[in-house]
């Protein structure tokens, strides 16, 4: 029961947003996440609430911090380096979609 | 279903392997810096331990590195008499709605399943909201047995702030996680160095409000999400945190986590609910580890609605094979599963002996699940 799952909110009407789990359509509440929330945004959901819209930009954040991690592997390391490459450029997947 | 899954974790990116093998070479690294033979990691969160056995990343650790899942499931740590307090109401004819893991969970004399099996009405449901749905179309009183972390006592909480059927009222088991990291940072003979905090529940409280814990015990804390990468990425922080010997709290989960948390939820959350100490199942007498409702919901509060008299079930002696349980050293960190002489044996999903081998976050039972794991 405690398992925050991310989900698409696909349509809003008032306090129940229908969002899309991976295919599976649920109704969520808005009552409790601090934000406003649209059509199109991610929501962590959780018992049937939303808790949180997730920001896209803060998406991208977490990865930095996972790059900054990998930024400190040995020097000379190209697995690495081809790894930061990946991690660093969410935006060019939307691009390539 | 499975494609469509895939693409959105994709697009989220934490689920890539090339990724993944990295972060576990960087964590190998930093662990080998610490020169230690052996280090122990807490969670706090049954999530967390999901995804661990789920993506069996504890055979991706270092040797020596041992992550232990602490009190992170609050079924497992719903004690016995709140489940009699359940059961009690449930024989006096009341509908009780509740949670599909609470069901098994063995009480004093026996659990909500037996009620059940012997005519009483127990049923399954999602959430709160789902519990007032039945409400709604039920004659008799409905009564939310009501489990879960601060996570999960926000839906009911914001449940409870809306309109309510007259015949709807709420029997609150639910427990606030970190007055339970007090107490398990400091159980005598702990080996525990550093806590990975539970994403969720930090996405309501903020991760804010571990600084003045971590300070205190000298223990670092890293709050992070789910995917595989969150937990890889969460772990080589913590590492790196223990190797600096720095006692401070790092957030590798930005995209849930702010600082001060979800402020609105909060607001819901202390409107409908204050703190009380009581016991965690085999762990504590936990000072402010209970959430029980305010003043102002006495309507709606089963307890004060119905008289729920303990004492008819108090004399039944504990079952013989209950005191074996170690289900408090294994939420404490002190054992693991295996060490437990039931484990596998007489305790298993099926005829659960303890609470840890009733819920799908409960370690005895995601150890079973998984083939026992390594610790
Ligand atoms: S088992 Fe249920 S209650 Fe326990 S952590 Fe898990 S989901 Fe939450
Ligand atoms: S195996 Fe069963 S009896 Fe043993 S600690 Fe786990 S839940 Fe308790």
């Amino acid at each position: 029961m405690c398992l925050g799952v991310p989900g698409k909110v696909i349509s809003i009407d008032g306090m129940v947003a229908t969002v899309d789990f991976w295919g599976v359509w649920k109704p969520v509440r808005l009552d409790v996440v601090d934000v406003d929330v649209r059509p199109g945004d991610y929501v962590l959901n959780h018992v049937g609430f939303a808790i949180r819209r997730i920001p896209p930009e803060e998406i991208g954040e977490t990865l930095a911090l996972f790059e900054a991690i990998l930024e400190q592997a040995p020097a000379g390391d190209l697995l690495a380096a081809e790894v930061r490459h990946d991690m660093g450029r969410p935006e060019d997947d939307e691009a390539d979609r | 279903m499975t494609s469509r899954r895939d693409e959105q974790v994709g697009q989220l990116k934490f689920r890539d392997p090339a990724q993944a093998r990295r972060l576990t070479e960087a964590l190998a690294e930093r662990f080998a810096a610490l020169n230690r033979s052996e280090l122990w990691i807490m969670h706090v969160c049954g999530s967390h331990e999901q995804a661990i056995a789920r993506f069996g990343l504890r055979a991706v650790l270092p040797a020596g590195l041992r992550v232990v899942m602490g009190p992170g499931c609050p079924v497992c740590v719903t004690d016995m008499p709140e489940v009699d307090e359940a059961v009690v109401l449930a024989r006096q004819g009341v509908h009780i709605a509740t949670f599909g893991d609470m069901l098994r969970v063995p009480g004093t004399v026996c659990s909500l399943a037996d009620a059940q099996a012997e005519g009483a009405r127990v049923h399954v449901v999602y959430g709160a909201v789902e519990a007032v749905d039945l409400a709604r179309c039920t004659a008799g009183e409905v009564v939310f047995f009501a489990t879960g972390f601060e996570t999960t006592a926000v839906a009911t909480a914001a449940v409870l702030r809306g309109a309510l059927p007259a015949n709807f009222s709420v029997l609150s088991a639910h427990k606030y996680v970190p007055p339970a990291m007090e107490i398990v940072a400091r159980v005598p003979g702990t080996r525990v160095a550093g806590f990975l905090a539970a994403g969720h529940a930090a996405t309501i409280t903020g991760w804010g409000i571990f600084e003045p814990f971590a300070a205190r015990h000298g223990l670092p804390v890293v709050v992070a999400g789910f995917e595989p990468l969150d937990i890889l990425a969460g772990l080589v922080r913590l590492i790196e945190l223990i190797g600096a010997g720095e006692a401070t709290v790092a957030n590798m989960y930005p995209r849930c986590v702010t600082r001060e948390g979800n402020r609105a939820a909060q607001a819901q959350l202390w409107e409908v609910f204050r703190t009380t100490g009581g016991q965690w199942r085999g762990i504590a007498d936990i000072p402010d580890g209970n959430l029980r409702l305010r003043e102002a919901y006495a309507d709606v509060d089963a307890r004060r609605r119905f008289t729920i008299d303990l004492a008819s079930l108090s004399d039944t002696p504990m079952p013989a094979l209950a005191k074996d349980c170690i289900c408090g050293r294994i939420m404490t960190g002190l054992a693991t599963p295996v060490e437990c002489a039931l484990f596998g044996r007489e305790c298993l999903p099926e005829t659960p002996i303890g609470a840890c081998m009733v819920s799908s976050e409960g370690t005895c039972r995601i150890w079973h699940h998984y083939g026992g794991g390594p610790a």
